[in-house]
């Protein structure tokens, strides 16, 4: 499904301070699985997943994301599939302070143009199935963490996107809250949805949830089981 | 705030346009409304000659600007400091014949 | 279509749900931003009004006043000018006007005396305009005495009172017979005011007037139009004056909102990363910042315009009477009929939400044209 040929990326290319934080992956992600990628900090896993998500462009190399070329794009195609095709959890999850939970999860669809009512069904749809709906109208800054993910989860899937990438999802949750967090993750695999994560947390690379591992060391991939 | 912000203030947006339209509309409706009054006082004006309206009466120069003089709030000292408030209101007149007639000395 | 529309009220619905976050801070910067507009559209409006209204009931004054000037203030016109007058050509009409001040101790009011050059009033007897019945406590048929300058008492019975409708023009009139006027101010016989003239053809007006100013060297014409010019410009004088007073209001004002507007917060940086990591393009984000503007500076300009209407043609513009009155005892009570300036209008509309828009959009160019990817490390 995404598929990474010799793919580098440097920051401040050409300066003093340049640094390749990826240096020459290779790499093909399936459909329908969940795949962690794995690593010491400072390996290069947010890059990779910025790169995988069309968060950013690689410096070198080529992306594909469904048997098209997607390293090439003009910014405006690029957030055209970030918005129909991925949906992200942030480490730091990453809501809007002061909105609702429901005005938080319905934020990604607003330049879609769907009918409001729609959005707003399906919200309610998703932070149901989350076990939030009684937490619905609360800002989010009084939801606890785990109910923060669960916002931001619900948020990542609002315009039903075929991938889902998580960075360090369960860095902020304790071991209850992570393995649910797993759960939730293979229900998505098995509906149908691919999922790619990074962590280091060993309960979520030796979970049964995760299909696969990805090693990383110094921007590049030792293992690949 | 939990329900659409947009239901209550997208409404009161277009009451505030829709007055702003009624002000013109009503503005219409008070023209013809006050043509009499106007009518009324152009009869008057134009039977008594006269040559200002009455807005402020607290001096003779502000009472009367389009007869007074240029230097009309210091002809009483060539200091005299324009004191009377609606002074500041209206401009001196400017009379052409005035220019005209006064000569350089040389 | 229908999905632009979609579109638009998911990005308000974002705006107002942003904006409601500081609510008591953003309904004062517009409470202030209203009162603003308020302030300018009632001068503005008022003053247009007030223009129109004086040039179109004095649009029949007299076609030329003849004054005689001594040593700088205008004086009695003596005998023997009327005959002169007559001489020139193209004189068609003149007339000795009877006017003046007259000093009422008892209510310290300035009232203008008048003979009307067609008569009509008896002797003894007086017209008065409305507000001069009012605040002296006046009716028909009632007396009235005025002590003159020489200190003798005369007594009068009004006769008369000018129709309330034209309080703007009569408010302080006294109108009066020649005899009394006379008697009262003992003004010498065949001494007027001023004279007013009208001439034959109305395109040589300024020939007579030279023709006049050069037979009666210490005479002053005045022409209707520049009668009706002192009025085109009232307030156009000071306007400057006013706008000098208010900019510190308005400089103020500009501070407040470009620090609210412009001054963009880390925290809303971070929030324009999110909308943009999750799938909102810059045009997205600039859409919702410009939806912030309008509605910010439109609700602004509709509310302070509709209260500025309101203030100016149905209450009578009663905030402006203290400025108007000034140290005035006699205040018309008047209604101006509501002539608005569009271009005015337009004018203000422009400034008011242009700039406001603007000043909200500058930082966004630079915010929205950030990566992306700088979410993923905050
Ligand atoms: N914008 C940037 N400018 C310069 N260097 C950067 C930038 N972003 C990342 N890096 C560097 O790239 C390297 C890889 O960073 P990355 O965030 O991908 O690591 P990571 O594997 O996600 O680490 P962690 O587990 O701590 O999150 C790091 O050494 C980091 O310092
Ligand atoms: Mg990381």
């Amino acid at each position: 499904m995404i598929e990474l040929i010799e793919v580098r990326k440097a920051f401040n290319q050409g300066k003093h301070n340049e640094f390749w934080a990826l240096d020459g992956i290779n790499l093909n992600i399936e459909a329908h699985r969940v795949t962690a990628l794995c690593g010491p900090s400072g390996s290069g896993k947010t890059t990779l997943l910025t790169l995988i998500g069309c968060l950013a462009r690689p410096t070198s190399g080529r992306a594909r994301f469904k048997g098209e070329d997607i390293s090439g794009l003009p910014e405006r195609f690029l957030t055209q599939l970030r918005r129909r095709s991925f949906g992200f959890v942030f480490q730091q999850f990453n809501l809007i302070r002061g909105l609702s939970a429901e005005e938080n999860v319905m934020l990604p669809a607003a330049p879609s143009g769907l009918p409001q009512r729609e959005v707003r069904a399906k919200a309610a749809m998703l932070l149901d199935r989350l076990r939030l709906a009684h937490r619905r109208t609360a800002r989010v800054e009084w939801l606890s963490g785990g109910e923060q993910q669960r916002v931001a989860i619900a948020r990542a899937l609002i315009n039903d996107p075929e991938v889902l990438i998580a960075d360090e999802p369960t860095a902020n949750l304790d071991t209850t809250l992570a393995r649910e967090f797993l759960a939730i993750l293979e229900s998505f695999a098995s509906e149908g949805r691919t999922v790619i994560l990074s962590s280091h947390d060993p309960l979520v690379i030796q979970s049964a949830a995760v299909h696969r591992v990805i090693n990383m060391r110094d921007g590049r991939i030792v293992d690949n089981q | 705030m939990n329900h659409r912000p947009a239901r209550l203030v997208l409404p009161l947006l277009a009451v505030a346009l829709a007055g702003f339209a009624l002000s013109f509309v009503d503005a219409a409706l008070l023209r013809e409304h006050h043509a009499v009054r106007i009518d009324t006082s152009h009869a008057l004006a134009k039977r008594l000659g006269l040559t200002d309206i009455a807005l402020f009466t607290e001096a003779r120069y502000t009472r009367h600007p389009s007869q007074a003089d240029l230097h009309a709030p210091f002809q009483d000292h060539p200091l005299a400091l324009e004191h009377f408030p609606t002074g500041s209101l209206i401009a001196p007149p400017r009379h052409e014949y005035l220019d005209r007639t006064t000569a350089r000395a040389d | 279509m229908n999905i632009w529309i979609e579109q638009q009220r998911a990005l308000i619905d974002f705006t107002l749900a942003s904006l409601a976050r500081r609510k008591a801070r953003n309904l004062g910067l517009l409470a202030v931003y209203a009162l603003l507009v308020f302030v300018l559209a009632s001068v503005a409006l008022f003053s247009h009004a007030l223009r129109h209204e004086a040039t179109r009931i004095l649009a029949d004054a007299p076609e030329l006043i003849l004054q005689r000037m001594v040593a700088g203030r205008h004086d009695l016109i003596p005998p023997g000018y009327l005959e002169k007058i007559g001489r020139i050509r193209g004189v068609q009409k003149m007339e000795g006007r009877l006017w003046g001040y007259y000093y009422d101790p008892v209510i310290k009011a300035n009232y203008t005396f008048m003979v009307p050059t067609a008569g009509g009033v008896e002797r003894g007897t007086i017209v008065i305009g409305t507000a001069l019945e009012r605040v002296r406590g006046l009716a028909l048929e009632t007396g009235i005495s005025f002590r003159a300058y020489s200190g003798k008492l005369y007594s009068f019975v009004v006769a008369d009172i000018l129709p309330r409708d034209s309080e703007l023009v009569s408010a302080d009139l006294v109108l009066m017979h020649e005899d009394d006027f006379r008697a009262f101010f003992e003004f010498p016989a065949g001494h007027y005011t001023d004279i007013a003239l009208s001439v034959a053809n109305p395109q040589e007006v300024r020939n007579i007037a030279a023709k006049l100013a050069a037979a009666l060297p210490d005479s002053r014409p005045i022409l209707r139009e520049e009668m009706l010019r002192t009025y085109a410009s009232i307030f156009a004088w000071r306007e400057g004056i006013i706008l000098a007073i208010l900019s510190g209001a308005l400089l103020a004002f500009a501070i407040l909102a470009w620090d609210k507007a412009a001054g963009l917060s880390a925290e809303e940086k971070r929030e324009i990363g999110i909308l943009k990591a999750i799938g909102w393009e810059t045009g997205d984000v600039i859409r919702m910042k410009i939806w912030e503007g309008v509605l910010i500076s439109l609700s602004a300009f509709l509310i302070g315009y509709v209260a500025a209407y309101l203030h100016v043609f149905r209450a009578g513009g009663v905030l402006f009477e203290p400025v108007l009155k000034g140290w005035a005892v006699l205040y018309p009570r008047f209604q101006l009929t509501p002539e608005i300036d569009g271009l005015a209008v337009a004018t203000l509309f422009f400034f008011t939400v242009v700039p406001y828009t603007a000043a909200v959009l500058v930082p966004i160019w630079r915010a929205a044209t950030t990566d992306p990817d700088a979410v993923m490390r905050s």
